[in-house]
């Protein structure tokens, strides 16, 4: 390497460094509020590695009995809106892409253009009728909002890469439509179904509007949950930042090692519900 | 024989959208003709719901609200997303880990981040009044005043989604061919040159996708602001969205909300008419002077 090249390396992790570090930061700077006693997070000026963890704020999290409620709520709502999507999804995905009816994704960019609240007032009213306010139900049902048209988005853009060759040898073999998909179309897009169901699942975990407006005491989701959690302990801030980092910790995960997927998901549709 | 049709796996989905999005619209309108509140009977008011919005101040000052919260959340994370992305296209190692670091606020969820954020801002034990103390800069009241909320506000929105803005321009970075760049080098370009006449003009489509994904977001934008400000202080950082959330589910007017709710989508589509006629313009005026 000449000089030129060795500053130019330099200049390049600068830069690098520039870059990541508001987001390292700032979960750095979370972890650091999660893990402090009162007495840390109220000192000036601000302490940001404590003398004595406190790892109670996570114990004390963890504990109470309403959040393992709510933890079980998350996971209901999340993987049944996850499921019937996928279940629902991947088949129009696949239509959509062999029929080449591309007029039909106006629905998909017209839930995409659609504020989350326009969808609740009436299915707010809806649920309400049907005396299903106080159950998951009307989560569920609301969150596939989020998740269908990721998943059929998805989905279209991937049938439309994959070769069409295989498909039409086995239905000249006598395959019908049904069994080209089940065991030849859909192996072959095992990969897509990943990126569709990772992306499903982190903004139908993240949603917090419709759990606001729909969920009642007993069927709050991790969200809505840590939202009533701020107008409640306002001064305690160490329990407070361990919920917030315990609600978010498996999407970050997921995150960092799916980033594959995530990138080539979010470049590909740009999805993002409610 | 007539091969047969691929309708059937199109069915269960077509009824899943019917009524989860189309119904839905269709009632929204339907409500927004009349007056209708929880609790009291229903009458049918024809457009009456639409005139009182022209004349509703606190929705007029939302939609400047919105305005404003929506052009600098789509120019900032525009500006940094591409400098970010031309970071991220060299090669240097660690490069695939630091990109999912890179993309994590965009992946955490929003109230949770909220909150944090929420705390940082705090103007006594904030870390960000004291991180300005140490460059010398006096503490702020951040979200905690009318003339600074609107901007600390982009700034958790700008910090959030400027990855998402990294990503588009990344794949269109990947796309651009290596020629014009040989050549550049051969003539002696500098950098900022190479950028402005080569790259920029290559990644204007990608730039223009992004721009239309971060305005839909960010007229939209709810979660963020209802957990930092719920629009306050006062209504200084009440957007349509914010102000639909109270009318529809604080004071239960679900007309008026309906209404509001049809206006909303009406305004989204018309700035993306806006920015599609725009980019139509801009491609004619290259053409048109031979670029």
């Amino acid at each position: 390497m000449n000089p030129r090249q060795i500053i130019g390396r330099i200049g390049l992790w600068f830069a690098v460094f520039v870059i990541v570090s508001p987001a390292i930061l700032f979960f750095l700077w979370m972890l650091s509020l999660s893990l402090k006693f009162e007495v840390d997070n109220a000192a000036y000026p601000p302490v940001f590695i404590p003398e004595h963890f406190a790892w109670k704020n996570y114990a004390d999290v963890l504990a109470s009995n309403r959040f393992l409620t709510y933890f079980i709520n998350s996971l209901v709502v999340t993987g049944s809106a996850t499921a019937l999507a996928l279940l629902v999804g991947v088949p129009a995905g696949y239509g959509i892409a062999r029929m080449a009816a591309h007029k039909s994704a106006i629905v998909i960019l017209i839930a995409r253009i659609t504020p989350g609240l326009s969808y609740l007032i009436p299915l707010f009213l809806l649920f309400q009728w049907l005396g299903l306010l106080g159950t998951l139900v009307p989560q569920i049902i609301i969150h596939l909002v989020v998740t269908v048209p990721i998943v059929i988005w998805i989905m279209i853009g991937y049938f439309e890469t994959t070769p069409l060759e295989l498909e039409e040898a086995a239905l000249i073999d006598g395959a019908t439509r049904w069994q080209v998909f089940r065991h030849v179309a859909l192996p072959i897009a095992r990969p897509g179904i990943a990126v569709a169901f990772i992306l499903a699942v982190i903004f139908s975990w993240n949603n917090f509007v419709f759990g606001i407006v729909l969920a009642g005491r007993e069927t709050r989701t991790l969200p809505v949950a840590v939202y009533n959690m701020i107008s409640f302990d306002q001064l305690s801030w160490g329990p407070l930042a361990a919920a917030a980092l315990i609600v978010t910790f498996p999407v970050l995960l997921l995150t960092v090692l799916a980033q594959r997927q995530i990138v080539a998901g979010l470049t590909a549709g740009a999805v993002k519900g409610g | 024989m007539r091969p047969p049709s691929y309708w059937p796996f199109v069915v269960p989905a077509l009824v899943v959208v019917l009524a989860i999005i189309i119904f839905p619209w269709v009632f929204t309108i339907w409500m927004s003709l009349n007056e209708w509140k929880v609790g009291s009977p229903t009458t049918f008011v024809g457009l009456s719901n639409y005139l009182r919005l022209t004349s509703d101040p606190r929705f007029l000052e939302a939609v400047g609200h919105t305005l404003v919260y929506t052009v600098l959340s789509v120019l900032l994370p525009l500006v940094l997303g591409t400098l970010a992305a031309v970071v991220f296209h060299q090669k240097f190692a660690g490069r695939g880990f630091l990109r999912g670091v890179f993309i994590m606020p965009m992946m955490a969820t929003p109230v949770a981040i909220a909150l944090v954020w929420t705390m940082m801002f705090h103007p006594q034990l904030g870390v960000l009044n004291y991180l300005l103390s140490l460059v010398g800069i006096p503490p702020q009241l951040w979200v905690f005043h009318p003339a600074t909320v609107i901007p600390s506000l982009v700034l958790v929105e700008t910090w959030q989604w400027t990855p998402l803005v990294m990503l588009i321009v990344l794949g269109g970075l990947a796309a651009i061919p290596t020629e014009p760049y040989e050549s550049a080098q051969i003539d002696g370009a500098s950098f900022w040159q190479v950028f402005r006449f080569i790259t920029l003009p290559l990644i204007m489509p990608f730039l223009f996708i992004a721009g239309m994904i971060r305005m839909i977001d960010a007229v939209k934008s709810f979660d963020i602001i209802f957990a930092i400000t719920q629009g306050g202080p006062g209504s200084a950082s009440e957007t349509i969205n914010i102000y639909l959330y109270s009318v529809a589910f604080t004071y239960y007017d679900l007309g008026y909300g309906s209404a509001i709710a049809v206006v909303f989508f009406l305004l989204i589509v018309a700035l993306a008419a806006v920015m599609l006629y725009a980019r139509q313009r801009m491609l004619w005026t290259e053409i048109a002077s031979g670029a």
